[in-house]
Protein backbone atom coordinates (compact mmCIF):
# COMPACT_ATOMS: atom_id res chain seq x y z
CA UNK A 1 0.00 0.00 0.00
CA UNK A 2 3.19 2.59 0.94
CA UNK A 3 4.50 1.98 -2.62
CA UNK A 4 0.67 2.91 -4.35
CA UNK A 5 0.97 5.79 -2.48
CA UNK A 6 4.28 6.71 -4.10
CA UNK A 7 1.70 6.59 -7.86
CA UNK A 8 0.68 9.94 -8.99
CA UNK A 9 -2.72 10.49 -8.70
CA UNK A 10 -3.09 11.23 -11.76
CA UNK A 11 -1.71 8.05 -13.12
CA UNK A 12 -4.31 6.27 -10.93
CA UNK A 13 -7.39 7.75 -11.93
CA UNK A 14 -6.31 7.24 -15.72
CA UNK A 15 -5.80 3.74 -15.05
CA UNK A 16 -8.95 3.16 -13.53
CA UNK A 17 -11.02 4.82 -16.82
CA UNK A 18 -8.22 2.87 -19.10
CA UNK A 19 -8.89 -0.42 -17.73
CA UNK A 20 -12.60 0.14 -17.83
CA UNK A 21 -12.20 1.08 -21.63
CA UNK A 22 -9.84 -1.86 -21.73
CA UNK A 23 -12.57 -4.49 -21.41
CA UNK A 24 -14.59 -3.25 -24.24
CA UNK A 25 -11.07 -2.71 -27.06
CA UNK A 26 -9.36 -4.99 -25.96
CA UNK A 27 -5.69 -3.49 -26.25
CA UNK A 28 -4.60 -0.45 -24.82
CA UNK A 29 -1.24 1.43 -25.18
CA UNK A 30 -0.39 2.97 -22.29
CA UNK A 31 2.98 3.78 -20.90
CA UNK A 32 3.89 1.39 -18.24
CA UNK A 33 4.87 4.71 -15.75
CA UNK A 34 0.89 4.87 -16.33
CA UNK A 35 -0.08 1.54 -15.49
CA UNK A 36 -2.76 1.07 -13.71
CA UNK A 37 -2.22 -1.57 -10.19
CA UNK A 38 -4.60 -4.00 -9.78
CA UNK A 39 -5.22 -6.36 -6.46
CA UNK A 40 -5.31 -9.42 -8.81
CA UNK A 41 -3.24 -9.09 -12.25
CA UNK A 42 -4.38 -12.59 -13.43
CA UNK A 43 -8.19 -10.54 -13.95
CA UNK A 44 -7.05 -7.89 -16.62
CA UNK A 45 -5.07 -7.95 -19.87
CA UNK A 46 -1.55 -6.35 -19.35
CA UNK A 47 0.26 -4.10 -21.64
CA UNK A 48 0.81 -5.36 -25.40
CA UNK A 49 4.76 -5.22 -26.45
CA UNK A 50 6.15 -1.71 -27.28
CA UNK A 51 8.99 -0.20 -28.40
CA UNK A 52 10.91 0.49 -26.01
CA UNK A 53 11.04 -1.31 -22.40
CA UNK A 54 10.16 1.04 -18.97
CA UNK A 55 10.69 0.90 -15.34
CA UNK A 56 8.08 -0.43 -13.21
CA UNK A 57 6.60 2.56 -11.64
CA UNK A 58 7.43 1.19 -8.49
CA UNK A 59 10.93 1.81 -9.28
CA UNK A 60 12.00 5.29 -9.61
CA UNK A 61 16.20 5.01 -9.02
CA UNK A 62 17.57 8.36 -10.44
CA UNK A 63 20.69 10.09 -10.58
CA UNK A 64 21.51 12.68 -8.20
CA UNK A 65 22.44 15.95 -9.92
CA UNK A 66 23.91 19.09 -9.21
CA UNK A 67 24.88 21.94 -11.91
CA UNK A 68 28.42 20.01 -12.69
CA UNK A 69 27.06 16.36 -12.39
CA UNK A 70 24.79 13.52 -11.73
CA UNK A 71 25.46 10.92 -9.11
CA UNK A 72 24.22 6.65 -9.57
CA UNK A 73 22.51 5.78 -7.14
CA UNK A 74 24.46 2.42 -5.70
CA UNK A 75 22.78 1.77 -2.99
CA UNK A 76 19.28 1.61 -5.66
CA UNK A 77 21.80 -1.48 -8.12
CA UNK A 78 21.87 -5.14 -7.71
CA UNK A 79 24.82 -6.13 -9.71
CA UNK A 80 28.24 -4.56 -11.73
CA UNK A 81 26.55 -3.22 -15.08
CA UNK A 82 24.57 0.35 -14.20
CA UNK A 83 22.14 1.24 -16.70
CA UNK A 84 23.15 3.61 -18.76
CA UNK A 85 20.95 6.02 -18.19
CA UNK A 86 21.52 5.87 -14.46
CA UNK A 87 25.56 6.46 -15.58
CA UNK A 88 26.95 9.27 -13.62
CA UNK A 89 27.87 12.42 -15.53
CA UNK A 90 30.50 15.00 -15.23
CA UNK A 91 30.66 17.97 -17.71
CA UNK A 92 32.11 20.96 -18.05
CA UNK A 93 30.08 23.16 -20.32
CA UNK A 94 26.97 20.73 -20.27
CA UNK A 95 26.13 17.87 -22.67
CA UNK A 96 26.63 18.57 -26.77
CA UNK A 97 24.37 17.88 -29.20
CA UNK A 98 25.95 15.79 -32.10
CA UNK A 99 24.85 14.89 -35.58
CA UNK A 100 26.44 11.65 -35.69
CA UNK A 101 26.90 12.07 -39.15
CA UNK A 102 29.02 15.40 -39.17
CA UNK A 103 30.91 13.45 -36.70
CA UNK A 104 34.80 13.16 -37.28
CA UNK A 105 38.00 12.43 -35.53
CA UNK A 106 41.02 14.12 -36.23
CA UNK A 107 44.18 12.55 -35.55
CA UNK A 108 47.34 14.59 -35.86
CA UNK A 109 50.58 15.92 -34.74
CA UNK A 110 54.05 13.02 -34.83
CA UNK A 111 52.10 10.77 -37.16
CA UNK A 112 53.29 9.48 -40.81
CA UNK A 113 49.62 10.64 -42.01
CA UNK A 114 47.10 12.82 -40.32
CA UNK A 115 43.91 11.40 -40.73
CA UNK A 116 40.03 12.24 -40.47
CA UNK A 117 37.95 9.12 -39.31
CA UNK A 118 34.31 9.60 -39.79
CA UNK A 119 32.00 7.71 -37.17
CA UNK A 120 31.13 5.02 -39.66
CA UNK A 121 34.92 4.54 -40.45
CA UNK A 122 35.70 4.04 -37.07
CA UNK A 123 32.74 1.06 -37.07
CA UNK A 124 34.86 -0.32 -39.55
CA UNK A 125 37.32 -1.44 -37.81
CA UNK A 126 37.37 -4.36 -35.52
CA UNK A 127 36.15 -3.76 -32.26
CA UNK A 128 36.36 -4.82 -28.61
CA UNK A 129 34.06 -5.03 -26.16
CA UNK A 130 35.21 -4.62 -22.20
CA UNK A 131 33.27 -4.05 -18.86
CA UNK A 132 35.11 -1.53 -17.04
CA UNK A 133 34.25 1.26 -14.79
CA UNK A 134 34.72 5.46 -15.18
CA UNK A 135 35.24 6.77 -12.11
CA UNK A 136 35.56 10.50 -11.37
CA UNK A 137 38.87 11.16 -9.32
CA UNK A 138 36.91 13.53 -7.17
CA UNK A 139 34.80 11.29 -5.73
CA UNK A 140 34.77 11.54 -2.01
CA UNK A 141 31.96 13.35 0.05
CA UNK A 142 31.48 13.78 3.85
CA UNK A 143 30.24 15.70 6.31
CA UNK A 144 27.21 14.33 7.44
CA UNK A 145 25.03 10.89 8.73
CA UNK A 146 22.44 11.06 6.22
CA UNK A 147 24.24 10.67 2.90
CA UNK A 148 24.09 7.53 0.93
CA UNK A 149 26.12 5.65 -1.23
CA UNK A 150 25.29 8.04 -4.18
CA UNK A 151 26.23 11.17 -2.56
CA UNK A 152 29.43 9.41 -0.89
CA UNK A 153 30.63 8.31 -3.86
CA UNK A 154 28.08 8.10 -6.88
CA UNK A 155 30.86 9.33 -9.58
CA UNK A 156 31.66 5.86 -10.37
CA UNK A 157 29.90 3.32 -13.14
CA UNK A 158 30.42 0.60 -14.94
CA UNK A 159 29.51 -0.46 -18.64
CA UNK A 160 29.92 -2.91 -21.08
CA UNK A 161 32.26 -0.07 -23.70
CA UNK A 162 32.74 -1.28 -27.37
CA UNK A 163 34.67 0.41 -30.05
CA UNK A 164 37.93 0.55 -31.50
CA UNK A 165 41.56 0.50 -29.51
CA UNK A 166 43.11 3.53 -30.25
CA UNK A 167 46.18 1.36 -30.66
CA UNK A 168 44.73 0.15 -33.79
CA UNK A 169 43.97 3.89 -35.08
CA UNK A 170 47.45 5.06 -33.71
CA UNK A 171 49.05 1.87 -36.16
CA UNK A 172 46.76 3.45 -38.90
CA UNK A 173 48.24 6.62 -38.96
CA UNK A 174 51.42 5.58 -38.36
CA UNK A 175 52.19 7.02 -34.96
CA UNK A 176 55.99 8.22 -34.11
CA UNK A 177 58.00 6.11 -32.51
CA UNK A 178 59.26 9.52 -30.84
CA UNK A 179 55.92 10.70 -29.96
CA UNK A 180 55.23 10.64 -25.78
CA UNK A 181 51.69 12.14 -25.19
CA UNK A 182 48.79 12.63 -26.91
CA UNK A 183 46.08 15.09 -26.76
CA UNK A 184 42.70 14.79 -26.43
CA UNK A 185 39.98 17.22 -26.90
CA UNK A 186 36.49 17.19 -26.76
CA UNK A 187 33.69 18.71 -28.95
CA UNK A 188 31.93 20.65 -26.11
CA UNK A 189 31.74 24.28 -25.34
CA UNK A 190 34.62 23.72 -22.68
CA UNK A 191 36.35 22.26 -25.95
CA UNK A 192 37.76 19.88 -23.00
CA UNK A 193 41.89 18.53 -22.86
CA UNK A 194 43.92 16.04 -21.88
CA UNK A 195 47.12 15.06 -22.13
CA UNK A 196 47.43 11.31 -21.89
CA UNK A 197 51.02 8.69 -22.27
CA UNK A 198 51.50 7.72 -25.51
CA UNK A 199 51.93 4.53 -23.61
CA UNK A 200 48.48 4.12 -22.66
CA UNK A 201 47.37 4.43 -26.20
CA UNK A 202 49.00 1.70 -27.20
CA UNK A 203 48.19 -0.61 -23.90
CA UNK A 204 44.58 -0.48 -23.77
CA UNK A 205 42.73 2.91 -24.66
CA UNK A 206 39.64 2.82 -26.51
CA UNK A 207 37.61 5.26 -28.57
CA UNK A 208 34.11 3.37 -27.39
CA UNK A 209 30.94 4.34 -29.43
CA UNK A 210 28.88 1.36 -27.79
CA UNK A 211 27.99 1.26 -24.17
CA UNK A 212 25.77 -1.36 -22.91
CA UNK A 213 25.20 -2.62 -26.49
CA UNK A 214 23.81 0.54 -27.54
CA UNK A 215 25.03 3.85 -29.01
CA UNK A 216 26.55 5.59 -26.21
CA UNK A 217 24.31 7.93 -24.49
CA UNK A 218 24.93 11.84 -24.80
CA UNK A 219 25.83 11.99 -21.49
CA UNK A 220 28.81 9.60 -21.75
CA UNK A 221 29.89 10.92 -24.75
CA UNK A 222 27.92 10.34 -28.11
CA UNK A 223 28.79 9.63 -30.82
CA UNK A 224 32.46 8.59 -29.34
CA UNK A 225 34.73 8.82 -26.37
CA UNK A 226 38.00 8.05 -25.22
CA UNK A 227 38.34 5.13 -22.86
CA UNK A 228 41.05 4.72 -20.43
CA UNK A 229 40.49 1.71 -18.24
CA UNK A 230 41.63 2.51 -14.56
CA UNK A 231 42.17 5.80 -15.08
CA UNK A 232 40.47 9.17 -13.54
CA UNK A 233 37.12 9.71 -15.35
CA UNK A 234 38.39 13.10 -16.56
CA UNK A 235 40.90 12.03 -19.28
CA UNK A 236 38.28 9.96 -20.53
CA UNK A 237 37.15 12.71 -22.82
CA UNK A 238 33.70 12.61 -23.96
CA UNK A 239 32.49 13.91 -27.32
CA UNK A 240 36.41 13.54 -28.88
CA UNK A 241 37.51 15.65 -32.37
CA UNK A 242 40.90 15.57 -31.86
CA UNK A 243 44.37 13.57 -30.71
CA UNK A 244 47.14 15.53 -31.36
CA UNK A 245 50.72 12.89 -30.59
CA UNK A 246 53.28 15.55 -28.96
CA UNK A 247 56.66 14.74 -27.16
CA UNK A 248 55.43 16.91 -24.37
CA UNK A 249 52.54 16.90 -22.17
CA UNK A 250 50.42 20.38 -23.38
CA UNK A 251 49.68 21.26 -19.15
CA UNK A 252 45.92 22.23 -20.00
CA UNK A 253 44.15 24.01 -17.17
CA UNK A 254 42.22 20.08 -16.32
CA UNK A 255 45.48 18.83 -15.83
CA UNK A 256 47.28 21.74 -13.85
CA UNK A 257 44.49 23.76 -11.74
CA UNK A 258 42.18 20.85 -11.38
CA UNK A 259 42.58 17.00 -11.36
CA UNK A 260 45.89 17.42 -9.16
CA UNK A 261 46.46 17.40 -5.28
CA UNK A 262 48.10 19.05 -2.12
CA UNK A 263 50.10 16.60 -0.65
CA UNK A 264 52.69 17.03 2.49
CA UNK A 265 54.87 19.74 2.47
CA UNK A 266 52.60 21.77 -0.14
CA UNK A 267 53.83 19.70 -2.90
CA UNK A 268 51.28 19.38 -5.54
CA UNK A 269 50.69 16.05 -7.18
CA UNK A 270 50.24 15.75 -11.02
CA UNK A 271 49.17 13.18 -13.22
CA UNK A 272 47.67 11.25 -10.86
CA UNK A 273 45.96 8.79 -13.16
CA UNK A 274 45.32 5.63 -11.62
CA UNK A 275 42.27 4.82 -9.36
CA UNK A 276 43.67 3.28 -6.35
CA UNK A 277 41.39 0.22 -4.87
CA UNK A 278 37.80 1.11 -2.95
CA UNK A 279 34.73 -0.95 -2.05
CA UNK A 280 31.62 0.49 -0.27
CA UNK A 281 28.78 -1.60 1.11
CA UNK A 282 25.58 -0.29 -0.50
CA UNK A 283 23.26 -2.67 1.60
CA UNK A 284 22.64 -1.89 4.33
CA UNK A 285 23.41 1.70 4.06
CA UNK A 286 21.33 5.00 4.43
CA UNK A 287 19.03 6.04 3.99
CA UNK A 288 17.89 1.79 4.31
CA UNK A 289 16.83 0.03 7.35
CA UNK A 290 17.28 -3.03 8.58
CA UNK A 291 15.96 -6.00 11.36
CA UNK A 292 17.78 -8.43 13.57
CA UNK A 293 18.45 -11.50 12.18
CA UNK A 294 20.11 -12.35 8.61
CA UNK A 295 21.65 -9.94 6.84
CA UNK A 296 23.48 -10.60 3.39
CA UNK A 297 26.13 -7.15 3.49
CA UNK A 298 26.17 -6.62 -0.33
CA UNK A 299 28.70 -4.04 -2.26
CA UNK A 300 30.90 -3.07 -4.50
CA UNK A 301 34.97 -2.81 -4.79
CA UNK A 302 37.13 -1.88 -7.62
CA UNK A 303 40.53 -0.64 -9.27
CA UNK A 304 41.77 1.14 -11.22
CA UNK A 305 45.26 -0.95 -11.16
CA UNK A 306 43.89 -5.00 -11.79
CA UNK A 307 41.42 -7.03 -10.29
CA UNK A 308 40.00 -6.59 -6.55
CA UNK A 309 41.83 -9.91 -5.23
CA UNK A 310 39.34 -9.82 -2.11
CA UNK A 311 36.94 -7.76 0.07
CA UNK A 312 37.30 -7.72 3.87
CA UNK A 313 34.29 -7.37 6.18
CA UNK A 314 34.07 -6.19 9.65
CA UNK A 315 30.73 -6.25 11.77
CA UNK A 316 32.15 -4.64 14.76
CA UNK A 317 34.07 -1.58 14.01
CA UNK A 318 37.25 -2.62 12.64
CA UNK A 319 38.26 -5.14 15.47
CA UNK A 320 37.52 -8.19 12.97
CA UNK A 321 37.65 -8.65 9.37
CA UNK A 322 35.96 -11.23 7.57
CA UNK A 323 36.32 -12.37 3.67
CA UNK A 324 33.30 -11.68 1.60
CA UNK A 325 32.05 -13.88 -0.89
CA UNK A 326 33.42 -12.19 -4.64
CA UNK A 327 30.87 -12.50 -7.19
CA UNK A 328 31.91 -13.73 -10.06
CA UNK A 329 32.54 -12.15 -12.76
CA UNK A 330 35.81 -10.66 -11.19
CA UNK A 331 37.08 -8.53 -13.98
CA UNK A 332 40.26 -6.85 -14.62
CA UNK A 333 39.42 -2.29 -13.47
CA UNK A 334 36.24 -3.25 -13.21
CA UNK A 335 32.87 -3.24 -10.02
CA UNK A 336 32.99 -6.43 -8.77
CA UNK A 337 30.34 -7.20 -6.34
CA UNK A 338 30.66 -8.42 -3.10
CA UNK A 339 28.19 -10.25 -0.45
CA UNK A 340 28.89 -11.37 3.30
CA UNK A 341 26.00 -13.04 5.11
CA UNK A 342 25.90 -11.66 8.55
CA UNK A 343 23.30 -12.34 12.04
CA UNK A 344 22.98 -8.99 13.29
CA UNK A 345 22.03 -9.83 17.26
CA UNK A 346 20.37 -5.86 16.97
CA UNK A 347 22.97 -4.15 19.64
CA UNK A 348 24.35 -1.05 17.56
CA UNK A 349 27.49 -1.26 15.41
CA UNK A 350 29.10 -0.09 12.89
CA UNK A 351 30.05 -2.16 9.56
CA UNK A 352 32.79 -1.52 6.85
CA UNK A 353 34.49 -2.95 4.11
CA UNK A 354 37.69 -2.46 2.91
CA UNK A 355 38.77 -3.69 -0.84
CA UNK A 356 42.37 -5.62 -1.43
CA UNK A 357 43.46 -5.50 -5.28
CA UNK A 358 45.95 -7.96 -7.00
CA UNK A 359 48.93 -5.41 -6.87
CA UNK A 360 48.53 -5.96 -2.85
CA UNK A 361 47.12 -2.83 -2.20
CA UNK A 362 44.61 -2.06 0.65
CA UNK A 363 41.85 0.35 0.46
CA UNK A 364 43.39 2.93 3.12
CA UNK A 365 41.18 4.30 6.50
CA UNK A 366 40.93 8.08 5.79
CA UNK A 367 43.52 8.64 8.81
CA UNK A 368 46.29 6.67 6.81
CA UNK A 369 45.10 9.02 3.70
CA UNK A 370 45.65 12.09 6.16
CA UNK A 371 49.38 10.95 7.15
CA UNK A 372 50.60 9.70 4.09
CA UNK A 373 48.99 13.60 2.53
CA UNK A 374 49.06 15.86 5.12
CA UNK A 375 45.31 17.61 6.18
CA UNK A 376 45.65 19.79 4.05
CA UNK A 377 45.13 17.57 1.01
CA UNK A 378 42.99 17.80 -1.94
CA UNK A 379 39.91 16.35 -2.60
CA UNK A 380 40.81 13.94 -5.66
CA UNK A 381 42.02 10.51 -5.43
CA UNK A 382 40.18 10.53 -2.24
CA UNK A 383 39.23 6.11 -1.32
CA UNK A 384 38.90 5.30 2.12
CA UNK A 385 37.17 2.69 4.21
CA UNK A 386 33.86 3.94 4.16
CA UNK A 387 31.79 3.18 7.56
CA UNK A 388 28.11 2.72 8.30
CA UNK A 389 26.41 3.08 11.58
CA UNK A 390 23.79 0.76 12.50
CA UNK A 391 21.06 1.89 15.21
CA UNK A 392 19.33 -0.47 18.08
CA UNK A 393 16.49 0.20 15.71
CA UNK A 394 17.85 -0.75 12.55
CA UNK A 395 18.37 2.78 11.22
CA UNK A 396 21.72 3.21 8.94
CA UNK A 397 23.88 5.56 9.06
CA UNK A 398 27.04 6.92 7.28
CA UNK A 399 29.90 7.43 9.57
CA UNK A 400 31.35 10.98 8.69
CA UNK A 401 34.97 11.55 9.86
CA UNK A 402 36.53 15.44 9.90
CA UNK A 403 39.48 16.38 8.78
CA UNK A 404 39.71 19.68 7.91
CA UNK B 1 23.27 -36.00 -22.72
CA UNK B 2 24.31 -32.89 -21.20
CA UNK B 3 27.84 -34.03 -20.73
CA UNK B 4 27.97 -35.01 -24.22
CA UNK B 5 26.76 -31.95 -25.46
CA UNK B 6 29.44 -30.25 -23.75
CA UNK B 7 31.91 -32.22 -24.92
CA UNK B 8 31.22 -31.92 -28.18
CA UNK B 9 30.61 -28.18 -27.70
CA UNK B 10 34.55 -27.92 -26.24
CA UNK B 11 35.51 -29.73 -29.37
CA UNK B 12 33.35 -27.46 -31.78
CA UNK B 13 34.88 -24.13 -29.88
CA UNK B 14 38.37 -25.91 -30.63
CA UNK B 15 38.09 -26.47 -34.15
CA UNK B 16 36.61 -22.96 -34.40
CA UNK B 17 40.09 -21.33 -32.77
CA UNK B 18 42.31 -23.70 -34.73
CA UNK B 19 40.27 -22.76 -37.82
CA UNK B 20 40.45 -19.13 -36.87
CA UNK B 21 42.38 -17.78 -40.21
CA UNK B 22 42.08 -13.91 -39.93
CA UNK B 23 44.69 -11.60 -40.79
CA UNK B 24 44.79 -8.41 -39.31
CA UNK B 25 46.59 -6.19 -41.43
CA UNK B 26 48.66 -3.35 -40.17
CA UNK B 27 46.82 -0.82 -42.00
CA UNK B 28 43.05 -1.36 -42.95
CA UNK B 29 42.87 2.17 -45.45
CA UNK B 30 39.89 3.24 -43.30
CA UNK B 31 39.42 7.18 -43.41
CA UNK B 32 40.99 9.99 -45.50
CA UNK B 33 44.16 11.58 -44.87
CA UNK B 34 43.78 15.22 -43.19
CA UNK B 35 44.50 18.17 -44.94
CA UNK B 36 46.97 20.85 -43.70
CA UNK B 37 43.77 23.22 -43.64
CA UNK B 38 41.72 21.14 -42.30
CA UNK B 39 44.15 20.60 -39.33
CA UNK B 40 44.93 24.29 -38.54
CA UNK B 41 40.93 24.83 -38.71
CA UNK B 42 41.10 22.62 -35.57
CA UNK B 43 44.16 22.88 -33.66
CA UNK B 44 44.07 25.10 -31.37
CA UNK B 45 46.47 23.64 -28.50
CA UNK B 46 49.05 25.56 -26.78
CA UNK B 47 52.04 23.78 -25.60
CA UNK B 48 54.09 25.07 -22.51
CA UNK B 49 57.07 26.33 -24.62
CA UNK B 50 54.78 28.61 -26.64
CA UNK B 51 53.87 26.06 -29.50
CA UNK B 52 51.08 27.09 -30.74
CA UNK B 53 50.28 31.01 -29.37
CA UNK B 54 48.69 32.83 -31.86
CA UNK B 55 50.14 36.42 -32.98
CA UNK B 56 48.62 39.31 -31.21
CA UNK B 57 49.49 40.84 -27.68
CA UNK B 58 47.61 42.31 -24.73
CA UNK B 59 47.88 44.93 -21.60
CA UNK B 60 46.38 44.10 -18.40
CA UNK B 61 44.51 47.90 -18.57
CA UNK B 62 42.75 46.82 -21.35
CA UNK B 63 42.20 43.43 -20.37
CA UNK B 64 40.37 44.62 -17.48
CA UNK B 65 38.05 46.62 -19.62
CA UNK B 66 37.51 43.67 -21.14
CA UNK B 67 37.13 41.60 -18.14
CA UNK B 68 34.71 43.92 -16.44
CA UNK B 69 32.65 43.16 -19.37
CA UNK B 70 32.70 39.53 -20.40
CA UNK B 71 34.40 38.07 -16.90
CA UNK B 72 33.18 40.30 -13.61
CA UNK B 73 29.48 38.90 -13.52
CA UNK B 74 30.63 35.34 -12.81
CA UNK B 75 34.39 35.98 -10.97
CA UNK B 76 33.59 39.03 -8.92
CA UNK B 77 34.69 42.62 -10.26
CA UNK B 78 38.09 42.09 -9.29
CA UNK B 79 38.70 38.35 -9.49
CA UNK B 80 39.68 38.12 -5.64
CA UNK B 81 36.15 37.69 -4.63
CA UNK B 82 35.27 34.59 -2.91
CA UNK B 83 33.36 32.65 -5.74
CA UNK B 84 33.98 29.18 -6.59
CA UNK B 85 35.68 30.13 -9.66
CA UNK B 86 38.12 32.57 -7.61
CA UNK B 87 41.01 34.08 -10.03
CA UNK B 88 43.08 36.33 -7.91
CA UNK B 89 45.01 35.58 -4.87
CA UNK B 90 48.65 36.32 -5.03
CA UNK B 91 51.13 33.38 -4.28
CA UNK B 92 51.77 32.94 -0.36
CA UNK B 93 48.15 34.84 -0.34
CA UNK B 94 46.49 32.45 3.06
CA UNK B 95 43.41 31.95 1.12
CA UNK B 96 42.74 28.65 0.83
CA UNK B 97 41.34 28.68 -2.73
CA UNK B 98 43.55 27.96 -5.73
CA UNK B 99 43.91 30.60 -7.99
CA UNK B 100 46.11 31.28 -11.06
CA UNK B 101 48.59 32.80 -8.68
CA UNK B 102 49.06 30.42 -6.18
CA UNK B 103 48.28 27.44 -7.87
CA UNK B 104 48.68 27.26 -11.70
CA UNK B 105 51.80 26.18 -12.64
CA UNK B 106 52.09 27.36 -16.37
CA UNK B 107 51.28 30.82 -17.86
CA UNK B 108 50.21 29.34 -21.48
CA UNK B 109 47.18 27.52 -19.66
CA UNK B 110 45.55 30.96 -19.09
CA UNK B 111 45.47 32.09 -22.53
CA UNK B 112 44.84 28.25 -23.72
CA UNK B 113 41.92 27.69 -21.43
CA UNK B 114 40.06 31.44 -21.41
CA UNK B 115 40.07 30.99 -25.44
CA UNK B 116 38.46 27.30 -25.34
CA UNK B 117 36.48 27.78 -23.04
CA UNK B 118 35.27 31.42 -21.86
CA UNK B 119 33.34 33.22 -21.64
CA UNK B 120 30.37 30.87 -20.10
CA UNK B 121 27.51 32.07 -21.29
CA UNK B 122 29.65 32.63 -25.15
CA UNK B 123 32.61 30.31 -25.43
CA UNK B 124 35.16 30.37 -28.03
CA UNK B 125 33.61 34.10 -28.79
CA UNK B 126 37.09 36.39 -27.80
CA UNK B 127 39.40 37.33 -30.35
CA UNK B 128 43.06 36.33 -29.79
CA UNK B 129 43.58 40.14 -28.98
CA UNK B 130 40.77 40.04 -26.69
CA UNK B 131 42.55 36.70 -24.91
CA UNK B 132 46.18 38.13 -24.87
CA UNK B 133 44.06 41.35 -22.91
CA UNK B 134 42.51 39.06 -20.29
CA UNK B 135 45.98 37.01 -19.97
CA UNK B 136 48.06 40.00 -19.23
CA UNK B 137 45.52 41.36 -16.68
CA UNK B 138 45.23 37.95 -14.58
CA UNK B 139 48.90 37.91 -14.39
CA UNK B 140 48.96 41.56 -13.58
CA UNK B 141 46.44 41.35 -11.14
CA UNK B 142 47.73 38.13 -9.18
CA UNK B 143 51.08 40.19 -8.69
CA UNK B 144 53.09 38.22 -11.34
CA UNK B 145 54.15 40.95 -14.18
CA UNK B 146 53.62 44.35 -13.47
CA UNK B 147 51.35 46.48 -15.70
CA UNK B 148 53.23 47.53 -17.93
CA UNK B 149 54.16 44.34 -19.44
CA UNK B 150 53.20 43.17 -23.11
CA UNK B 151 51.94 39.65 -23.34
CA UNK B 152 52.50 38.00 -26.44
CA UNK B 153 53.48 34.83 -28.03
CA UNK B 154 57.20 35.54 -27.07
CA UNK B 155 56.90 36.64 -23.65
CA UNK B 156 53.81 34.43 -22.56
CA UNK B 157 56.17 30.99 -22.03
CA UNK B 158 58.82 32.79 -20.83
CA UNK B 159 56.70 33.50 -17.48
CA UNK B 160 57.79 31.31 -14.46
CA UNK B 161 54.62 30.56 -12.16
CA UNK B 162 55.01 31.03 -8.52
CA UNK B 163 53.68 28.06 -8.36
CA UNK B 164 55.27 25.80 -10.59
CA UNK B 165 58.13 24.34 -7.88
CA UNK B 166 55.38 22.34 -6.38
CA UNK B 167 54.54 20.09 -8.81
CA UNK B 168 55.80 17.11 -8.45
CA UNK B 169 54.88 13.65 -10.56
CA UNK B 170 52.57 11.03 -9.12
CA UNK B 171 54.87 8.18 -7.55
CA UNK B 172 52.22 5.84 -6.65
CA UNK B 173 52.29 2.37 -8.09
CA UNK B 174 50.28 -0.22 -6.40
CA UNK B 175 51.27 -2.24 -3.95
CA UNK B 176 50.80 -2.05 0.04
CA UNK B 177 51.62 1.35 0.94
CA UNK B 178 49.31 4.45 0.77
CA UNK B 179 49.94 8.14 -1.05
Amino acid sequence: MDQEKKLPRRAMIKAAAISATAAFVGKVNLPATEQPTNDDPTKIQGTPPGKVGTRSPFEQPSKKASDISGRTPLQDLYGIITPSDLHFERSHAGVPAINPDKYELLIHGMVERPMIFKLKDLKRFPAISRIAFIECSGNFRSGKETMTPQEICGLTSQSEWTGVMLSTLFREVGVSPKATWFLAEGSDAAVMTRSIPVEKGWKDAMIAYGQNGEAIRPEQGYPARLFLPGWEGNMNVKWIRRIELSDQPFMTREETSKYTETIKDHKIRQFSFDMDARSIITYPSYPQEVEKGWIEIRGIAWSGRGKIERVEISTDGGKHWQYARLQEPVLDKAHTYFRYLWHWDGSPTEIMSRAVDDTGYYQPFLKQLIDARGAEMGGYHLNPVTSWLIERGGRVLFKPEKWK
Amino acid sequence: MLRSISIIGMLFLLVACKGNNEKFPERYGFGRLASQAEIDSQNISIRPDGHGLPAGSGIAATGKVIYLAKCAMCHGPTGTEPTANRLVAPFGDTTKSKTIGNYWPYATTIFDYIRRAMPFNAPGSLTNEEVYHLTAFLLCSNHIIDSTKIINQVTLPEIVMPAKHLYVDDDRKGGNEVK
